[in-house]
């Protein structure tokens, strides 16, 4: 059973840096944040079958120009099926208008089925281009580029800085923690914890071994963090330097170009046709 | 004055119980004074809770003393307008090569400190190389972190001191949680950057194995300077350091107890050869 | 009653390409009241071979016996395996939970479903066991130092009385004297109570002096397994695994190369210096 638990946290592969030399991977982050938006707006602007196909044709140009393989990217989305197959039953047979067909107490109506194939495709579209941005952007440029594009926010007082660096910083720490989870279950299995088996209640107590000791040790690192950022001369975003500015190169720029094509395409579909 | 000066350095501090009630005073440094000169190779030895780790600190200006003075560089670490220049000046590794290391890439952790310094974006690249390349982990610098051994580990985060320009390096028990390999590699990186770069190097250790090679030796023992010398020196009082609880290389310990056996063999002896030649002589006389 | 692994293999991340063997056919029998050093370095894949021995970890291929009976038959009872064969991992001392330290050595035996009376008993007995002095019962295991932490952590393991201890690293962290204590406690536990013992650790100095064999791991595969002073002959081979003898091995060796004639298996400074003192006189 814990071997199963191990492979769990293994698993989730859903958006994680996939290495590659493509043209998607070396665009600045900022471009790619920006055109996981955009990408995101356009799918709900479009409400055709004609803007659907278009969002398909863009979103697989640029899987293709990732060089990440589709086989890889659908992987990770197994975690995700689960919610998507919901969302779709749900609208399958609670929307209602003219019936379609009818089985004991319930019944799919062409609304219906119209409006869940269409939620499909727009939160699959949504999670593959997101995922697209995840998988070809590292953690740290991804944080780099927030902390560049919110930099405005600055002036009206968020700590746009702090706020990218402790994401920075958690996601160093999330594969270290998971590890020591991993670690702790066991010994406290060796010491005859029961992880599994009992209700909802004593499954959530049996957790408590496990939780004080993370906790613990998470303060401990944190503690640990801190005074090794300072011991390195580290006193927030004034003064500081970076080793990998972001400059947006002409691929950035002509990459913005054709995102603003293909949302200027999206909204042509929808106001002409 | 030398590059580490200090004065009747004492540190204190309160123990207090569940309801913040004050339970006593706990003199963790008690009146050191010392003066280490720049380029020196200086070990601090002593048990856990000897002291070692809070003197450290203070180099650092992590802590501040409760009495006395510590200047480092000419800079008294009480001055707040020196505090980033000590930091600079004086970089630190600790023991846990998990919770010191920034960034998520090999590279980016070393240029940390560099851009926390306002360091130009070409300089920063240039520190970053030249210290990877020092301590041998040049070629792993697009790696993460994650998939290091511990000495790979720690090596990291010397670069990442190394990129500072600092005149002087203290490591806090660097080695204490890595295996025999690991220790070595930290070892053999941190003696080069004293031979070659001519940085200073405090080395706080529990192994006696690592201060061999030391310009001067202190052993802490509750607060106290409890001896100071060479490794040669430090080495020849084997029943003190016995008393203190710390290690004795086994050949030091060896020629100790056959010399208690009326073996007349020198004090002090560090390494096999000396011991076996000290021994031919010997029998030779015989 | 032993343990006996039969061709016993691991592999990690088995139909990935990641795919690691991290224990290549293991053949022990591990007896009854022996005290055993487990040597290897980092990634030998000793850490692993111990977590197969309690059943936390089940192997790709072969078997393990405990008193004659396979722990991965379907209806083995692991709960009481792991009461039997106790293992403390690496830096146990991180695993503490409880708001004080008797209760934390008491959720061994509280989890194998004994009465109040005898999980009280059993902590009480195992605390006493690892040299904890009855002050310190009743604190918060955080208030602690670190060897005393360690042996809180040791004690409840202890707690549930097993027959065979393993303790991974135990000194990891500690300084000489700390090692020095835990190292004396285990031996003098092992002595009173006669159970066996296995001690993992990178470290030949520090387990020549206690135990009575060696099993030394490499790259998965188990490379020497013998008597101390029989291992430490193989000191060129060791060394090119990354581990070495005791500095003790070495110097006899050093002084039969310059013609003295001594015995270069002695394994302690003590033998050491009675046979160079034996040698000095002929």
């Amino acid at each position: 059973m814990l071997r199963n638990g191990e492979i769990m946290i293994r698993d989730i592969t859903l958006g994680q840096y996939y290495q590659a030399d493509s043209v998607i991977h070396k665009l600045d982050p900022r471009v790619k944040l920006v055109a996981t938006i955009g990408f995101i707006i356009s799918l709900f602007v479009v409400d055709g079958w004609i803007g659907y196909v278009v969002a398909a044709l863009f979103l697989a140009c640029m899987i293709k120009l990732s060089k990440v393989p589709f086989g890889y990217m659908v992987k990770g989305m197994k975690a995700i099926v689960f919610i998507l197959m919901i969302t779709v039953v749900f609208n399958l047979f609670l929307t209602p208008g003219e019936p379609l067909v009818t089985f004991w107490k319930l019944r799919i109506t062409k609304e219906g089925l119209r409006i869940a194939v269409m939620m499909a495709v727009r939160l699959s579209f949504l999670i593959v281009g997101s995922s697209l941005m995840t998988l070809t952007t590292t953690p740290n440029s991804l944080t780099d580029g927030m902390e560049k594009l919110m930099g405005p926010l600055k002036y009206v007082k968020v700590p746009v800085h702090e706020v990218a660096m402790m994401m920075s910083i958690a996601l160093r720490f999330i594969p270290i923690l998971l590890e020591e989870t991993d670690k702790i279950m066991k010994a406290q299995i060796a010491r005859g914890a029961d992880f599994e088996s009992g209700n909802l209640v004593k499954k959530a107590k049996a957790m408590v071994p496990l939780l004080v000791p993370l906790f613990i040790s998470a303060f401990r690192r944190a503690n640990d963090l801190a005074m090794a950022m300072e011991a390195r001369c580290y006193r927030g975003g004034e003064h500081r330097t970076k080793m990998k500015p972001l400059r947006y190169r002409s691929a950035d720029r002509a990459a913005y170009c054709v995102l603003l094509l293909y949302f200027a395409g999206c909204v042509a579909i929808r106001v002409c046709l | 004055m030398g590059i580490i000066k200090t004065n009747k350095l004492t540190f204190e501090y309160i123990r207090r119980d569940e309801e913040g009630n004050v339970e006593g005073i706990t003199r963790a440094v008690d009146g050191v004074d010392l003066d280490i000169k720049q380029g020196d190779f200086i070990a601090v030895l002593g048990h856990n809770g000897s002291g070692k780790s809070t003197f450290a600190k203070h180099i650092n200006a992590i802590l501040y003393p409760t009495e006395g003075t510590i200047w480092v560089d000419g800079m008294d670490t009480q001055d707040e307008k020196h505090l980033w220049d000590i930091r600079q000046e004086a970089g630190m590794v600790f023991q846990n090569p998990d919770n010191q290391i920034i960034g998520q890439m090999v590279e980016e952790d070393v240029g940390f400190g560099p851009e926390n310094m306002g360091v130009p974006t070409e300089e920063i690249w240039e520190r970053v190389e030249e210290s990877l390349k020092a301590v041998g982990m040049y070629e792993y610098r697009k790696h993460s972190p994650n998939k290091l051994s511990g000495g790979q580990k720690q090596r990291v985060s010397i670069a990442g001191v190394i990129a500072m320009h600092p005149k002087c390096i203290i490591l806090d028990e660097p080695t204490a949680m890595l295996d025999p390999n690991g220790r070595k590699e930290v070892i053999r990186a941190v003696r080069a950057l004293n031979d070659v770069e001519g940085i200073t190097v405090v080395l706080i250790t529990h192994y006696m194995e690592e201060i061999i090679h030391a310009d001067m030796v202190f052993v802490m023992d509750q607060g106290h300077i409890a001896m100071e010398g060479t490794p040669r020196e430090i080495f020849s009082r084997v029943d003190e350091l016995k008393e203190l609880r710390l290690d004795v290389p086994q050949v030091t310990l060896l020629a100790h107890e056959l010399r208690q056996n009326g073996v007349n063999l020198p004090e002090g002896i560090l390494t096999i050869e000396e011991f076996t030649e000290a021994l031919a002589a010997v029998s030779g006389h015989q | 009653m032993s343990l006996i692994l039969d061709h016993v293999n691991y592999v990690y991340g088995e139909d990935t390409s990641l795919a690691v063997h991290a224990l290549k056919d293991i053949n022990l029998v591990i007896p009854d009241g022996q005290f055993i050093g487990l040597i290897g370095h980092t990634g030998s894949g000793k850490s692993t071979l111990v977590q197969h021995l309690n059943g936390l970890i089940r192997p790709t291929s072969g078997a393990i016996y405990y008193n004659g009976e396979d722990i991965h038959d379907g209806d083995y009872d692991k709960k009481k395996l792991r009461s039997k064969v106790g293992l403390v991992f690496q830096y146990p001392e991180h695993q503490l939970f409880e708001i004080d330290v008797f209760k934390d050595v008491c959720f061994g035996p509280k989890n194998l479903g004994l009465s109040q009376k005898e999980t009280e008993l059993r902590a009480y007995a195992a605390l006493k066991q690892v040299g904890l002095a009855d002050e310190y019962f009743y604190q918060s295991p955080f208030d602690l130092s670190g060897g005393q932490k360690r042996r809180v952590a040791i004690a409840g393991v202890l707690a549930m009385k097993p027959d065979i201890l393993i303790l991974d690293e135990p000194t990891a962290g500690l300084d000489p004297k700390g090692r020095d204590e835990i190292l004396d406690q285990i031996a003098k536990l092992k002595e009173e109570t006669g159970i066996t013992v296995i001690l993992v650790s990178h470290s030949m100095e520090d387990v020549a002096k206690y135990v009575e064999r060696i099993i030394v791991m490499n790259r998965g595969s188990v490379l020497f397994d013998d008597v101390p002073r029989e291992v430490f002959q193989h000191y060129r081979e060791l060394e090119q695994v990354g581990l070495a003898a005791p500095q003790v091995t070495y110097i006899m060796q050093a002084l039969a190369k310059r013609g003295m004639k001594v015995d270069t298996a002695v394994t302690t400074i003590r033998e050491a210096g009675q046979e160079i003192l034996r040698a000095l006189a002929l």
